[in-house]
């Protein structure tokens, strides 16, 4: 393990907010057990009390997710000096087996906790917690994610040793090996560039039709979802090229560096913020439904949808932008 | 416009200590009224009153206010209920010390997001209406009891209530400040609030400004 | 907009009702801000370390090479360098001559190092340190005692200034005569040999290859130099970091109690402000802004102190624990130097504990039943 500050910051800030969605995750389950607004007992006051404390830990909890996503990668970078053939995080993800299973899980993580926290905001609206069950039983399946990203994070730093030799983005993200990775490099641009466009715009038509006609939500949901899983493709195999001005670095982790001005910290905010606003929209659908939400539901979801629009719109705006703007001139 | 339909509330249901504070009322109070509740230490006058002013729940039965039901609102709501249509005067008045009056007078409205100048300006009209102007800015440690009174008195106002209540008002007030507070809530009344009163003082009861005075012993309604 | 007047307003009762409780709150800051400090001041002191490392290695040769007598470092004959400089890919080699010298009047240990460019025997130029450690009545001049016992008395012609401090504090730069004479070097030999080769990406090569044919050497390049001395420093701050730890941990026991011990009185108030009619997440964003407003002071007030410590008082502290090598080096100053991660990892690392520790006892106190002010 290195022992570097924001090392231990990321390692006891996960492992605390662990034990509080413990403390969270138990409560959630004797909501789901002895639930019933309309009693009066002290059980059900209680119970009632202990969905402010939830609701307050899973705040807590996603802001720090939000943060500690950026400080973990930030810190992956930051460290990749230490480590023989790391230039960036690529290398220092790979150090060890761990470094990509907690990336993606911090991810994973951050839209399990933004979306609980997009229920509970309109469950709140609500005089009869029609959402409650669902909302607690999403809390009992977001939990052991988090359990799980703690401790793969644990182990990842705790496996962390200066000398290691890695092999970082140059060899990690070409075109040239076999693997996953490598094919998705490989991806056709053309087709690629084609289908972004035409999902971005197809988001946008439907997240207008939703918008003023309500209809479509899910819809909405995957064509955003789907657009977004295109981009983060398209990202890899030909946008990066042209922030990078080299032909053929692919990496997806140089760009949060300074030489490149950051740019990569606003690119995985409206992509992560449209991700989840967007899935946001469709798991809104149902409480349409409810009678205490007819009115209030669609109200948040039309918010969600221009602000997953707006992030989706960024996104494309600043990648378009170093595409046109780039002195790398690629003929296809 | 306030309905309790089978009201029951028992401390520590279960417990070796069970004990039913009230038991079973059916009442209903009408607008623009004074009504009193009276009846011995203990009879459950506080906790019915507190249970009329949403900050506690029921253990069973039902209370309606301008005929929606209240009873397993979530508390978040209550708690907007009880901002929007009650205005509370408590028996140790309950001022927060280390504030100024006009301070005090401000805090009830904070939550509900107004702009601190238009709030100011109300609350200092409020203590105007009450004589308390030129004290407006001493901190409450220093008021009288006399003064105290009036400072809750606008406090109690300050969100356009259109229900007051009032748990012995008057225990810690001379026959004068007495005297001086039923005539003020009796301009209210005038004015269109309902007031509930809770008290042991027969000058309460006695007072002719009263519309209604209601008996309790032992969490029940004995005389109406 | 009513959202960020209601912020306003809570935030503004939150201000007064910490003015109001004056003492139990500045003990709080108080201590806070210490563990803020002590943790910056570790952080800060490592990585103005670490660069004062890496300014140092900048200017240093890609690959030197010494000779190594029964484990430690020995002199190296200069003929060595010529069979080095055939091996292809090689651009030059050098010879360098340094070494360290105990200066007992002071207590103090000075590094010698040749510069020929601009010398002839006789004089020197001293880094600060050593000018600040001369007694007055030497009329420019430094006596050193040579191998033999005899003293040379040399002029000094000036004084080094550098970025770095930590290099040259420390610093006198002589001439080879001179320098031969003091350590009785024999003719021929060198302290080690640094070599420049054309192309970096042959350098593991050329090292392998030296190995092999003078199996007696050892070439150290500057890259492995750099990582090791990042992960040193790394060790021994994150090992200090560690026993800090211990005191957020005090610290944030401390923090709870404060934060769940309420008395009769803020138990009333808060009880009286749901009475008249806030909400109790209302009462859990007072908390929310309450912790805010603790940690920032305390956060800001601990990291400036450090600053001022670190690079204006000369690390006092931690000279002894951090620098462990050399207890009687020259005194020296560190080149103020910030780095914004630096500042948002301690927040992380003070303000996330914080805030946890807090959270059930402010959940606790806003759930206070407001039907508790009726009664007496
Ligand atoms: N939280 C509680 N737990 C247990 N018992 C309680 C609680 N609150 C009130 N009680 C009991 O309920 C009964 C009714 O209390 P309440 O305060 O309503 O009486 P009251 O009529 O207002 O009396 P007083 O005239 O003295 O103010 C009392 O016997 C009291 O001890
Ligand atoms: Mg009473």
């Amino acid at each position: 393990m290195i022992l570097h500050p924001a090392i231990l910051a990321l390692s006891i800030g996960s492992i605390l907010i662990s034990l509080m969605l413990i403390l969270s995750a138990y409560f959630g389950l004797l909501i789901l057990k002895k639930w019933d607004l309309k009693s009066g007992s002290e059980v059900q006051l209680s119970l009632e009390r202990k969905t402010y404390l939830i609701s307050t830990v899973m705040a807590y909890a996603f802001s720090f997710q939000v943060l500690s996503f950026f400080l973990f990668i930030y810190t992956a970078d930051h460290l990749s000096p230490l480590f023989s053939g790391a230039m960036c995080a690529a290398g220092t993800l790979n150090v060890n087996r761990w470094g990509y299973p907690t990336f993606l899980l911090k991810m994973i993580n951050f839209l399990f906790a933004g979306l609980w926290l997009i229920i509970n905001y309109t469950d709140n609206r609500a005089y009869d917690y029609p959402l409650i069950k669902w909302k607690y039983g999403l809390l009992l399946f977001a939990v052991p994610l988090i359990l799980a990203e703690t401790i793969i994070q644990t182990s990842y730093f705790l496996g962390l040793h200066p000398d290691i030799i890695t092999s970082c983005c140059g060899a990690l993200f070409t075109p040239e090996k076999q693997g996953i990775t490598s094919s998705l490099i490989a991806l056709p641009r053309l087709p690629l560039e084609v289908l972004l466009y035409l999902g971005a715009g197809l988001s946008i038509g439907e997240g207008v039709v939703f918008y003023w006609k309500g209809k479509g939500g899910w819809l909405f949901t995957f064509t955003n979802g789907a657009t977004l899983i295109v981009a983060a493709l398209a990202l890899i195999s030909f946008i990066c090229l042209y922030i990078y001005e080299l032909p053929t670095h692919h990496c997806p982790f140089c760009i949060l560096q300074s030489e490149y001005r950051y740019i990569g910290y606003p690119i995985y905010m409206t992509f992560l913020g449209s991700g989840v606003s967007g899935i946001g929209v469709g798991a809104l659908m149902k409480a349409r439904s409810i009678e205490s939400l007819k009115e209030i539901a669609p109200r948040i979801q039309k918010r969600l949808v221009i602000f997953s629009l707006l992030c989706l719109t960024i996104f494309l705006i600043i990648s378009g932008y170093q595409m046109a703007f780039s002195n790398l001139k690629m003929v296809f | 416009m306030i309905q309790l339909q089978n009201i029951k509330k028992v401390f520590h249901m279960g417990k070796p200590n069970e004990f039913v504070a009230i038991d079973g009322i059916d009442l209903s109070i009408s607008s623009h009224q004074i009504t009193v509740f009276k009846g011995p230490s203990g009879s459950g006058k506080t906790t019915l009153l507190s249970l009329i002013g949403s900050m506690a729940r029921p253990t069973a039965g039902r209370i309606f206010l301008f005929d929606r039901e209240i009873t397993s609102l979530p508390e978040r709501f209550l708690t907007e209920v009880r901002r929007k249509t009650f205005g509370f005067i408590f028996q140790q008045f309950n001022l927060i010390k280390g504030l100024t009056a006009i301070e005090n007078v401000m805090t009830p409205a904070y939550p509900s997001g107004e702009k601190r100048g238009s709030l100011a300006k109300r609350a200092y009209e409020l203590l105007n209406l009450f004589g308390m102007a030129q004290k407006a800015s001493v901190r409450v440690d220093w008021l009288s009891g006399g003064e105290t009174q009036r400072v809750t008195i606008a406090r109690a106002l300050i969100n356009h209530p259109s229900i007051i209540i009032a748990d012995e008002p008057t225990a810690h007030l001379d026959t004068k400040l007495s005297i001086e507070f039923m005539d003020i809530m009796g301009k209210l009344n005038q004015e269109g609030k309902t007031i509930l009163i809770a008290s042991h003082d027969p000058m309460i009861h006695e007072s002719p400004l009263v519309h209604r005075v209601i008996e309790m012993r032992d969490g029940k309604i004995i005389r109406n | 907009m009513t959202w960020i007047e209601k912020q306003r307003n809570i935030l503004d009762y939150t201000l007064s009702s910490l003015f109001r409780r004056k003492g139990k709150n500045l003990a709080l800051i108080g201590v806070y801000t210490c563990i803020v400090f002590f943790l910056a001041s570790v952080m800060f002191f490592t990585y103005a370390l670490k660069r004062e490392a890496a300014l140092i290695l900048k200017d240093a040769p890609e690959m030197m090479v010494q000779r190594l007598l029964a484990g430690r470092h020995d002199l190296i004959p200069l003929d060595y360098g010529e069979m080095i400089q055939k091996i292809r890919g090689v651009e030059s080699v050098k010879g360098r001559l340094w070494g360290y010298y105990f200066d007992p009047t002071n207590g103090a240990n000075y590094t010698l190092m040749v510069n020929e460019k601009h010398f002839d025997s006789g004089s020197v130029i001293i880094g600060k340190g050593i000018e600040k450690n001369l007694p007055g009545d030497q009329f420019g001049t430094l006596p050193l005692k040579a191998q033999d016992g005899s003293y040379l008395f040399l002029k000094i012609k000036s004084t080094l200034s550098s970025d770095s401090e930590l290099v040259s504090s420390d610093l006198i730069l002589i001439s080879e005569t001179d320098f031969k004479k003091i350590f009785a070097i024999p003719e021929g030999y060198v302290t080690d040999l640094t070599v420049r080769v054309r192309n970096p990406k042959e350098l593991t090569t050329i090292a392998t290859k030296i190995t092999q044919l003078l199996p007696d050497t050892r070439p150290i390049l500057r890259d492995e130099i750099l990582r090791t001395y990042d992960a040193s420093f790394n060790w021994r701050g994150g090992l200090l970091l560690i026993i800090l730890l211990g005191s957020i941990l005090a610290f944030v026991i401390l923090a709870w109690e404060k934060a769940s011990g309420l008395s009769m009185e803020e138990k009333r108030e808060i009880g009286i402000l749901k009475a008249i009619g806030w909400e109790t997440s209302d009462i859990l964003l007072m908390k929310f802004w309450e912790g805010t407003v603790v940690s920032l002071s305390s956060f800001l007030l601990g990291v400036i102190l450090a600053y001022l410590h670190i690079f204006f008082s000369s690390s006092v502290m931690f000279e002894p624990v951090l620098k462990g090598w050399a207890v009687l080096y020259p005194k020296f100053r560190l080149t103020p130097f910030i780095d914004f991660y630096q500042v948002v990892a301690l927040l992380f690392l003070t303000v996330v504990p914080y805030t946890i520790a807090t959270l059930i006892p402010s959940w606790r106190t806003a759930t206070i039943d407001p039907d508790m002010v009726m009664r007496g």
